[in-house]
């Protein structure tokens, strides 16, 4: 019996939307819109967070040594500043590599290149340069190079110089990263809302149906079922489309924003997690179809 | 078969639809239920169905306590009785043959029976040629007769018409009740409510008088008096 009626409810549930065609392509449109606003806003995170990646990867800071510290000590220390979590890089700086590439900047600089000869000593400091995963953890780093077993070697830092910069790249990254969250959970929450109340709509236009079949003797679930067959099958014909709509209209913008912003690839992102995306569509369309017609249909079952 | 004992219903602290009603109806009685419009009669049979429950008193059905009927179990009960309505009340989406074959499938009906038994009865109510026509093809005493061969499909042991013939002229009227005859006469209590003085007169079977909520005369062979 339980196989029998499962049949007739999925039965029931794809006529009632083949019949209800219009109803049904309304309510599809409005899930498909909710599922562009949150394809939409997931892109949206990516160009904000490659934004913010690359920002991050052009700070650094880098600590110049007194030109009497031997080159082991300074290995040394960045042995110990590598081991640090947020150390993602330290690239060491040499007194030689330092002239070698002051000469090849001031190349076509005579009078500096003949007050360079003329000295007999090597005038520059090594360095080494060190990036971390955040601008926000510089601060700390700093802190750790002017610890006092360092603080002999260490001439300057020249964190103290581009703080203000650093201090707005990190503010302006946090700021990026949870305003985004904020403002596709709302934007998020708006869609979903609107969709609810569509299918709360498109459920009233059923409650004497619904008085009917309870007058009938039909069991609740009798009733629900195809009702949340036609839930389902809203969410997914609207994730369908809104994937189909999706990637062609990406393959022609994302190189346009490529041009713009170098380091996003829409496109590439999209390939690279079309199953992520297509079950993330999925699972949101059938959820909110399903699961507003369950909570819809709550009022009208009431005995 | 159906007892109400000392029944009450009062709407709203002080609006009384009925009041201290006793009733007893045996089976394969044709029972009318006649009284002008605001006198109880729906409300009574709405009692019957669990649509409403009593605000004092106790409604029997099968020696059943309706009262006491747990929310999960109306289903059942609704499954041994028919309805018919005034409006017909059809499911607007579905076709004639699958508005009565839904009633077979809610009790549990297999699809053979459901292909046997649903152009049996559309032939017993004389519509087995339009078995697959929406109901808003349909005349309004076609709509009615669908309505019938819904409440009977499922052979329930009683049938609730409430005002059936509200809607219909003459001609559709008398279709209907004699319908309805024919249906009792196969052994299925019939309780008839209406207003329509013409068809109590000529029907000359038991009629309860309802009048402002209140039992007011109660007789075999009776007639529409008020």
């Amino acid at each position: 019996m339980f196989k029998t009626n499962l049949i007739r409810i999925l039965k029931t549930g794809f006529q009632n939307f083949w019949r209800n065609s219009w109803l049904s392509i309304a309510t599809i449109s409005v899930i498909f819109l909710t599922l562009s606003v949150i394809t939409a806003l997931v892109l949206l995170n990516v160009v904000s967070q490659s934004v913010v990646a690359n920002l991050q990867n052009k700070v650094d800071i880098s600590a110049y040594f007194h030109t009497q510290t031997p080159e082991d000590d300074i290995l040394d220390l960045r042995k110990h500043l590598v081991d640090l979590p947020e150390v993602e890089a330290v690239n060491y700086i040499s007194r030689e590599d330092a002239l070698e590439s002051f000469r090849e900047k001031h190349d076509d600089n005579e009078i500096l290149m003949q007050s360079i000869a003329e000295l007999n000593d090597n005038p520059l400091q090594a360095s080494l340069n060190i990036k971390s995963h955040t601008a926000s953890q510089y601060q700390g780093i700093v802190s750790f190079l002017e610890k006092d077993e360092y603080k002999s070697m260490v001439d300057k830092i020249n964190y103290h110089q581009n703080k203000e910069v650093i201090e707005r790249v990190s503010s302006l990254a946090a700021n990026i990263g949870t305003g985004g969250i904020a403002a596709s959970l709302i934007l998020a929450l708006m869609a979903i809302f609107v969709t609810f109340n569509t299918i709360r709509l498109t459920m009233y236009n059923w409650k004497d149906e619904i008085s009917v079949m309870r007058l009938v003797g039909a069991g609740n679930w009798y009733i629900r079922g195809p009702f949340l067959v036609e839930g389902v099958i809203y969410g997914l014909l609207a994730a369908l489309a809104s994937l189909i709509i999706s990637y062609p209209l990406l393959y022609l913008v994302s190189p346009k924003i490529t041009s713009f912003l170098p380091e996003v690839d829409l496109l590439y992102f999209f390939e690279a997690n079309i199953w992520q995306i297509i079950a993330l569509l999925i699972i949101v369309g059938v959820a909110l179809g399903c699961i507003s017609s369950a909570i819809a249909i709550r009022r009208y079952l009431r005995a | 078969m159906i007892h109400f004992d000392s029944v009450s219903k009062i709407y709203n602290g002080n609006c009384a639809a009925l009041e201290d009603i006793n009733l007893r109806i045996k089976a394969k009685e044709f029972i009318s239920l006649a009284g002008p419009s605001g006198a109880g009669k729906s409300t009574l049979l709405k009692l019957l169905i669990c649509e409403e429950k009593p605000t004092q008193g106790k409604v029997f059905l099968d020696k059943q306590n309706l009262s006491l009927v747990k929310p999960k179990d109306l289903p059942a009960i609704r499954r041994k009785i028919g309805m018919v309505f005034q409006d017909f009340r059809l499911l607007a989406n579905r076709t004639i043959y699958e508005n009565v074959a839904f009633a077979m499938e809610v009790v549990g009906g297999t699809n053979d029976e459901i292909k046997q038994d649903v152009p049996q009865v559309l032939d017993v109510v004389g519509l087995a040629d339009k078995a697959e026509y929406f109901p808003n093809h349909l005349s309004g005493g076609e709509k009615q007769r669908v309505a019938i061969a819904r409440a009977l499909i499922h052979r329930p042991s009683v049938i609730l018409a409430d005002e059936p013939t509200g809607n219909l002229d003459l001609l559709n009227t008398w279709d209907i009740v004699k319908l309805l005859l024919k249906i009792n006469e196969l052994g299925t209590t019939i309780i008839l409510a209406t207003h329509n003085r013409e068809v109590i007169n000529n029907l000359g079977r038991r009629v309860i008088t309802l009048d402002k909520g209140k039992l007011i005369r109660d007789e075999e062979k009776g007639r529409y008096i008020l």
